[in-house]
C-alpha cells in the first residue's frame, strides 16, 4: 500500500521575458515500496525538478504526487532527501546532525540517542560522533547525510547526486553502502545520478529521461543492484549483461546530448 | 626629513641584520627563499622580528628627537643650546664706532636663573647681559645702558662679531643667530638643535609620567580611566541597542518581502551617511548628554547590524533549508536551528565593523561636545597645548580600539568556530 505515485506531472517555469521552459511534461510512474530507482538523463531533462516536486519543494504546474494514497502538499519527514553537498549543518556536531530529525519530532532524548548511535555505527562513523562536520572529509560528510536521513525513518529517500562530489574510490565504497542500506532498511529510494555506471549498479529500475520538454524516455529493470548487495561491485561489472547495457544507455544519452548541441547550434546560427 | 631618513635606515639595516642572522640558523632551500611561493599572498606571514623592531624603532626615534632619558646620550639628536654664550656687536654713534659684548645665559624654560654679571666695559657701548629660555628667542635692547641711544642719537649696529649687518639681516654666531630688527634692536635666537620642544612633543617618559598622573589626579574632574570608561560605556550601550533592533530588523528584511520593501529605502539611504554627519542633528535634538551620545552610537550600529543580519539570512544555502524541511522541521524550527545559526558568522563580522565604527564615532562626538570621555579629554588638553595628555589619550584610544577588535575575534572563534569552513 505504501506506493509512491507520480501522476501526470507537468512543470513549467515562466521566464521574466515572457518565455517559458517546459521542465517536465506528463511524467507518470509508480514506485512500489522498497524499490530503488535510479534516474539518468542529460542536463536539462528535469530530473532534479522531478525530485524537488516529489520532495515537496516545488508545486507542479499540473498533476500530483501521492504517497501511500495521500496527496503530497509540501516537504515532510516521510520523504527524506540527501543532497549532493553543503546541506549538513556545520554548526552542529555529527551526532546533532544525525539527531536533527528526531529532535524536530520531539522524540525522547534517550531513544533518539540510541537511533543515532546505531546509525553512525552502520555508516562507519562510530569514532567521529562528537566531531564537527567541517572536520570530516567529503565522503564522511555524505555518510552523515545518509545517516541523518535514515534517522528520521522516512518512507521514501530522495537522493540528488549524493555521490557526485566524491572521488572515484570513495564513490565506489559509498555505492556499496547505499546498496547495503537499501537492502537492510527496505526503503523506497529515488537516486539521481550523472554516472551511467552508478545508475546501472544501484538501480533496480533505471529511468532514462529526455530533455525539452523533460519526459521519460525509457525504463529498464536491472538485476545488478540485487547482485551487488554485500559484494564487490567490480565483480558485478563482469556480468555478461553489464557491458552491453552500459553501451546501450551511454549511446542513448550521447545521442540526446548531441541533439541538444545541434539544436543550440541551429538556434545560434 | 631627517627622522624619515633615520627611519628608512633602521628599516633597511634591520632587514639585512635579521636576514644575516636567520641565514646562519635556518636551512636555505627553495621554499625558504620564496622561489615557489612568491606571489602567493596566503604564504606571506608577518615576520615577528620585523614587528618587534618596527615598534622599538618608533620609540627609539621618539626618544632620539625628544632627548629621552631612556636612551643613552649618544643616541640623542643635538639638543637646544643651554649655557652661557656671547657675541660682540659694533655700534655706530655720534662719537664713532665702539664694540661691546652681549653675554646670553640660555636656560631650560622651566628654570629661572639669574642673569650673568658683566663688567660694563669702556667706550659708549656697554656690555649687556640677558636671559633667554632654550628654544625661545630674546629681544636685546642693547642701547639701554649705552651712552648713545638709537632714537635720540641715531645709534645703530653695523656689525656682529665683526661681520657687517644692517636692519632685517641675520648673522650666525657661535651658539645661535643674531638678527637686527627694523627698529634696530637685536633679536638673538640660541641654537635650537634638532630635538622637539616638550610642548610640541614630550619625551616617552614624560608621557608615561603624565599617564600615571592622569590615573591618580585625573584631568577635567575625571581620571583617565573614568574618561575611557565613559567612552566605552557609551559604545557598549549604543552598540547593544543597535544590535538589539538591527538584528531582528535585518532578519525581517531577509525573510519578508514587505519588510524588505519597507525598510530597503531607509537602510540603503542611511548606510552611506557617515555617523559623524549626524552629530550636529543629534546635538540639536538631544543635546550633549549621555542619551544624545547613545542615540548617535545606536544609529551608527543599527544599519551595520541590520545589513549584516540581512546578508546572513540571504546567505543561507537553500539546500540546508530544504534539508531541514524534509527532516520534518516547522517554519519556526527552520528559523531557530538553520537560519539563525547560519547567519551568526555574518552577524559577527558586522559586529566587529560596528564596534570599530562606534568607537571612532564616540571619540569624534566627544571632540565636538562632552563633559567627559576620551575625546573630550584630548580636545580640552589640546586647547591648553598639553601635548602629553593628547598623546596619552590617542595611544589609549588606539589600544582600546585594538583591544575591542581582538576581543571580538576571540569571541568569534569561540562562538562561531564553523565560520569560513562550510
Amino acid at each position: 500500500m505504501s506506493d509512491l505515485v507520480i501522476d501526470n506531472i507537468s512543470m513549467r517555469f515562466d521566464l521574466p521575458n515572457g518565455d517559458y521552459v517546459q521542465a517536465l511534461q506528463d511524467v507518470s510512474l509508480t514506485l512500489q515500496s522498497g524499490e530503488l530507482m535510479s534516474v539518468l538523463g542529460p542536463s536539462g531533462c528535469g530530473k532534479t525538478t522531478l525530485l524537488n516536486i516529489v520532495a515537496g519543494f516545488l508545486a507542479p504546474t499540473s498533476g500530483e504526487i501521492r504517497l501511500n494514497g495521500d496527496r503530497v502538499e509540501g516537504p515532510a519527514a516521510e520523504r527524506g532527501m540527501v543532497f549532493q553537498q553543503g546541506a549538513l549543518f556545520e554548526w552542529m556536531s555529527v551526532r546533532d546532525n544525525v539527531g536533527f530529525g528526531p529532535k524536530m519530532k520531539g522524540a525522547p532524548k534517550a531513544e533518539s540517542r540510541e537511533t543515532v548511535d546505531h546509525l553512525l555505527d552502520v555508516v562507519g562513523l562510530q569514532d567521529f560522533k562528537e566531531k564537527m562536520v567541517y572536520e570530516l572529509s567529503g565522503g564522511m560528510q555524505q555518510r552523515v547525510a545518509l545517516a541523518r536521513c535514515l534517522a528520521n525513518d522516512p518512507d521514501v529517500i530522495l537522493m540528488d547526486e549524493p555521490l557526485g562530489a566524491l572521488d572515484a574510490l570513495t564513490r565506489e565504497k559509498m555505492q556499496g553502502l547505499v546498496l547495503k542500506l537499501w537492502k537492510e532498511t527496505g526503503k523506497t529510494i529515488i537516486l539521481i545520478t550523472h554516472s551511467v555506471e552508478e545508475a546501472l549498479l544501484l538501480g533496480e529500475r533505471l529511468l532514462v529521461m529526455a530533455p525539452r520538454p523533460g519526459r521519460i524516455h525509457k525504463e529498464y529493470r536491472l538485476p545488478f543492484a540485487d547482485l551487488g548487495v554485500g559484494k564487490d561491485l567490480r565483480e558485478v561489472k563482469t556480468h555478461p549483461d553489464y557491458g552491453p547495457k552500459r553501451e546501450e544507455i551511454l549511446s542513448m544519452i550521447w545521442d540526446m546530448e548531441e541533439e541538444i548541441m545541434g539544436r543550440t547550434e541551429e538556434a545560434g546560427a | 626629513m631627517i627622522p624619515l631618513l633615520i627611519y628608512v635606515a633602521i628599516f633597511v639595516g634591520a632587514f639585512f641584520a635579521v636576514k644575516f642572522i636567520v641565514r646562519r640558523t635556518q636551512p636555505r632551500d627553495f621554499t625558504s627563499l620564496k622561489t615557489v611561493t612568491f606571489g602567493d599572498e596566503s604564504a606571506v606571514r608577518a615576520d615577528r622580528w620585523a614587528s618587534i623592531i618596527s615598534v622599538v624603532a618608533l620609540f627609539v626615534l621618539w626618544g632620539m628627537f625628544t632627548g629621552s632619558a631612556l636612551l643613552p646620550k649618544f643616541l640623542h639628536m643635538p639638543g637646544p643650546f643651554v649655557g652661557d654664550t656671547s657675541f660682540a656687536y659694533t655700534a655706530e654713534g655720534p662719537a664713532g664706532t665702539d664694540d661691546a659684548v652681549v653675554t646670553v645665559r640660555v636656560h631650560p624654560v622651566d628654570q629661572k636663573p639669574d642673569a650673568p654679571e658683566v663688567d660694563p666695559g669702556d667706550g659708549f657701548a656697554k656690555n649687556d647681559s640677558v636671559l633667554i629660555g632654550a628654544w625661545r628667542s630674546g629681544l636685546i635692547l642693547w642701547d639701554k645702558n649705552d651712552e648713545a641711544k638709537r632714537k635720540a642719537d641715531g645709534a645703530k649696529i653695523i656689525a656682529i662679531d665683526g661681520k657687517p649687518i644692517s636692519a632685517g639681516e641675520r648673522v650666525r654666531t657661535a651658539n645661535g643667530t643674531v638678527a637686527i630688527t627694523d627698529k634696530g634692536t637685536i633679536n638673538f635666537t640660541p641654537a635650537k638643535g634638532m630635538q622637539m620642544e616638550p610642548i610640541w612633543l614630550p619625551s616617552p617618559e614624560a608621557v608615561w609620567a603624565r599617564f600615571i598622573d592622569l590615573t591618580q589626579e585625573g584631568y577635567q574632574n575625571f581620571t583617565v580611566l573614568e574618561h575611557l570608561g565613559w567612552s566605552l560605556f557609551r559604545v557598549v550601550v549604543g552598540f547593544f541597542f543597535g544590535a538589539l533592533i538591527g538584528i531582528p530588523l535585518g532578519y525581517a528584511m531577509g525573510l519578508s518581502n514587505w519588510f524588505r520593501g519597507w525598510f530597503d529605502p531607509i537602510v540603503e539611504f542611511m548606510r552611506p551617511v557617515p555617523p559623524l554627519a549626524l552629530i550636529p542633528l543629534v546635538i540639536i535634538w538631544f543635546g550633549i548628554e549621555e542619551d544624545a551620545k547613545i542615540i548617535l552610537l545606536f544609529l551608527a550600529a543599527l544599519w551595520i547590524m541590520a545589513i549584516a543580519a540581512r546578508a546572513g539570512v540571504s546567505g543561507v544555502n537553500i539546500s540546508k533549508v530544504h534539508a531541514a524541511y524534509s527532516l520534518g522541521a516547522s517554519k519556526w524550527q527552520v528559523m531557530r536551528y538553520v537560519i539563525v545559526p547560519n547567519s551568526l558568522p555574518e552577524i559577527f563580522t558586522g559586529a566587529r565593523v560596528a564596534m570599530g565604527v562606534c568607537w571612532g564615532t564616540v571619540v569624534a562626538a566627544e571632540l565636538v561636545a562632552a563633559e567627559k570621555g576620551a575625546g573630550m579629554m584630548i580636545m580640552v588638553a589640546s586647547r591648553f597645548n598639553l601635548t602629553d595628555i593628547v598623546i596619552v589619550g590617542i595611544i589609549l584610544i588606539g589600544v582600546i580600539g585594538y583591544g575591542i577588535d581582538i576581543l571580538m575575534r576571540q569571541a568569534e572563534r569561540f562562538l562561531v568556530p564553523w565560520k569560513g569552513r562550510a
